[in-house]
């Protein structure tokens, strides 16, 4: 459904994207990811069909965004991170020009809306002034904008931004519910766990690079090669922390008072060695777990590396 | 012409984006402010100018078609100084209002086309000055209670602020297109309004000073008769032009050293129409090119 290749944007001297390479296959739910300004929002831009890329090429549906965007309008329903609403329209009156703008004629219209309404929970507010809703309302209706013709392609910006727990969870399901009408989507954040249980593929973008991409499972599987420890022993706690060390797998040593906090570079074998070696000299264990490691520490621990972000 | 053809034809004279702007200005409050500040200010100055010069007037009382015939003159000059007050206002917040409060892109995204959005918020913008220029007409029927005008002038001066507002609206527009930010639109757009208006008439008049004084003191005195060329750009100008032809000619005679009578080479308003007619096409052409960013790379 998406194609980017060696995609590149500058602003003046300055580079938000830096040769970006994507593929999304129809009907994944892809999260993109990356801290405050890593060109999230750019890259979506140009796959909307409003900006322009420096270099490389980026298709939708086969379609190039610079060559044919007029197609891949059509293809695609974008919500931006940031969007204002004609004030003086009703609710109902919002999604009927935007779709008329999409060339669906009344009579289908008259059909759509109400779905529409009642998919993002609206249907209650239709003849409401746009300005009256509250924010979560106009996200959600925005959204319902984003799908008036029925595209395959959904490309969210941060639609959850904003929005109290509750509406995010709303926002969630409503999210789910077009998952299962099997619509690619493609959504921005930079709360991982907020995607967490809803994508199928994650790409990390820092700095205007993609600094992972793949499977959710995948990321997660090989970020946990880097997996956390905490061990707790009864007494000599100095001399595990010194005997864990010594460990060829061991990356990093740290004790607290919930107990020694071991960065793990092996595999599951590696780590079995470690629990039977420690149990050999004699130490005490209390417990030895593997800490949970979420998407949120995945994200962290991807780009930690780079820093400087503010 | 085919069904289908009818049906498209039909379709891009009522779009959606004209059939958004009608609505959401006509559900704007400050429209209809807008149409009643402007009536009362019309209706003050000709009650005002009416009031004047039935005291200067000895006679008892009576108006007589000649005063009619000035009393005309000054209105349509005022309406023409309201028209170039207001449109600036109505067109050069079109486009980049709705990137300031951004809706443009999500207008952008639709399958509308970049002329379709350009034209539609001319249309509604042009559609709304005409509402307020109709809506003055009774202030014309005192002038025709009394005589002295025909309707084809009446008839006359209205095309003459159609196209006026065509072309300031067009002008308001492509600023609106270019510029990020609605206030320099704005700024931009009166600042060329002042200039059509007072900028050319000085011009000329200082242009005329100073051929005149270089005449003075050469042996052979040059032809300056092009100055009259540059008061073809003003409004009023070329307005005044419609009503009395013959001020054309003492335009361009006033910089004419040969003798015998000279007859102006073009009309102002002739000039003005010609010039403006390419102005508007332009400026409208800008519109549309530079509302989208230009997404294919110029092959050369
Ligand atoms: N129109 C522009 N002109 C200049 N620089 C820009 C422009 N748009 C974006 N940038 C820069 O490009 C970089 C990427 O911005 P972008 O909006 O894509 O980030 P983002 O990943 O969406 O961030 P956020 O999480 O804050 O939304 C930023 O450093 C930003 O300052
Ligand atoms: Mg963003």
């Amino acid at each position: 459904m998406i194609e980017i290749r060696a995609l590149s944007k500058q602003f003046g001297q300055f580079h938000a994207l830096k040769s970006i390479d994507l593929t999304i296959a129809r009907g994944t739910v892809f999260g993109f990811v990356g801290p405050n300004g890593a060109g999230k929002s750019t890259t979506m831009s140009i796959l909307a069909t409003l900006m322009a890329p420096t270099s490389g090429t980026a298709k939708v549906g086969g379609y190039d965004v610079t060559e044919h965007p007029k197609e891949v309008r059509k293809l695609i329903g974008y919500m931006p991170d940031f969007f204002g609403v004609y004030d003086q329209f009703k609710a109902i009156e919002y999604l009927h020009f935007y779709a008329a703008s999409y060339g669906i004629p009344k009579s289908e219209r008259d059909q759509l809306i109400p779905q529409l309404l009642e998919l993002v929970n609206l249907t209650d507010k239709k003849n409401a002034y746009v300005d009256t809703l509250s924010r979560g309302m106009k996200q959600r209706l925005c959204l319902a904008r984003s799908l008036v013709h029925d595209p395959e392609l959904l490309i969210l910006d941060e639609p959850a931004s904003g929005l109290d727990p509750r509406a995010r969870i709303e926002m969630r399901e409503i999210l789910k519910e077009l998952k299962t009408m099997g619509k690619t989507i493609i959504i921005s954040s930079h709360i991982l766990p907020e995607l967490a249980e809803m994508v199928d593929e994650i790409g990390v973008i820092e700095h205007g690079e993609m600094v992972a991409q793949g499977n959710v499972q995948d990321i997660q599987n090989r970020l946990r090669v880097k997996r956390i420890l905490v061990i707790r022993t009864e007494g000599r706690e100095q001399e595990a922390e010194d005997y864990i060390r010594e460990h060829p797998h061991v990356k990093r040593v740290s004790r607290d008072d919930r107990g020694i906090h071991v960065h793990f570079g092996g595999h599951d074998e590696e780590q079995a060695d470690l629990l039977h070696g420690m149990i050999q000299h004699g130490f005490r264990l209390i417990s030895f777990s593997e800490a949970q490691t979420n998407l949120e520490d995945v994200f962290l621990e991807i780009t930690r590396g780079g820093g400087g972000t503010e | 012409m085919s069904r289908t053809e009818r049906q498209s034809w039909r379709n891009k004279l009522i779009n959606p984006v004209l059939n958004k702007e009608f609505t959401l200005r006509m559900r704007t409050p400050r429209s209809m402010w807008a149409l009643l500040a402007y009536l009362i200010a019309i209706g003050t100055l000709a009650l005002g100018f009416m009031y004047v010069t039935q005291m200067e007037s000895s006679g008892g009382g009576s108006f007589d078609p000649n005063a009619s015939r000035i009393m005309f003159y000054f209105i349509s000059m005022v309406q023409l100084g309201l028209i170039a007050f207001m449109a600036p206002g109505l067109t050069a917040g079109v486009v980049s209002g709705e990137r300031e409060k951004q809706t443009l892109n999500l207008l952008l995204t639709t399958q509308q086309s970049s002329a379709t959005i350009i034209i539609s918020k001319l249309v509604s913008s042009l559609s709304f000055m005409l509402l307020i220029t109709v809506a003055t007409l009774p202030v014309y029927s005192i002038v025709f209670l009394f005589g002295g005008i025909s309707p084809a002038q009446l008839g006359m001066v209205f095309l003459f602020y159609l196209f006026t507002m065509l072309a300031i609206g067009s002008l308001g527009i492509m600023f609106s297109t270019l510029f990020k930010r609605t206030m320099i639109a704005v700024i931009v757009t009166y600042g060329v309004m002042l200039f059509l208006f007072g900028g050319t008439a000085f011009l000329y008049l200082v242009l005329h000073q100073i051929m005149e004084s270089i005449n003075r003191s050469s042996a052979s005195p040059v032809d300056f008769s092009w100055i009259g060329y540059i008061l073809g750009l003003n409004p009023a100008a070329a307005l005044y032009s419609v009503f009395d032809p013959s001020i054309s000619s003492t335009v361009f005679r006033a910089g004419w050293t040969g003798s015998g009578q000279q007859s102006a080479p073009i009309q102002l308003w002739q000039e003005f129409l010609l010039v403006f007619t390419v102005i508007t096409g332009a400026s409208i052409a800008v519109s549309i090119r530079y509302i989208r960013p230009r997404l294919k790379k110029a092959k050369d």
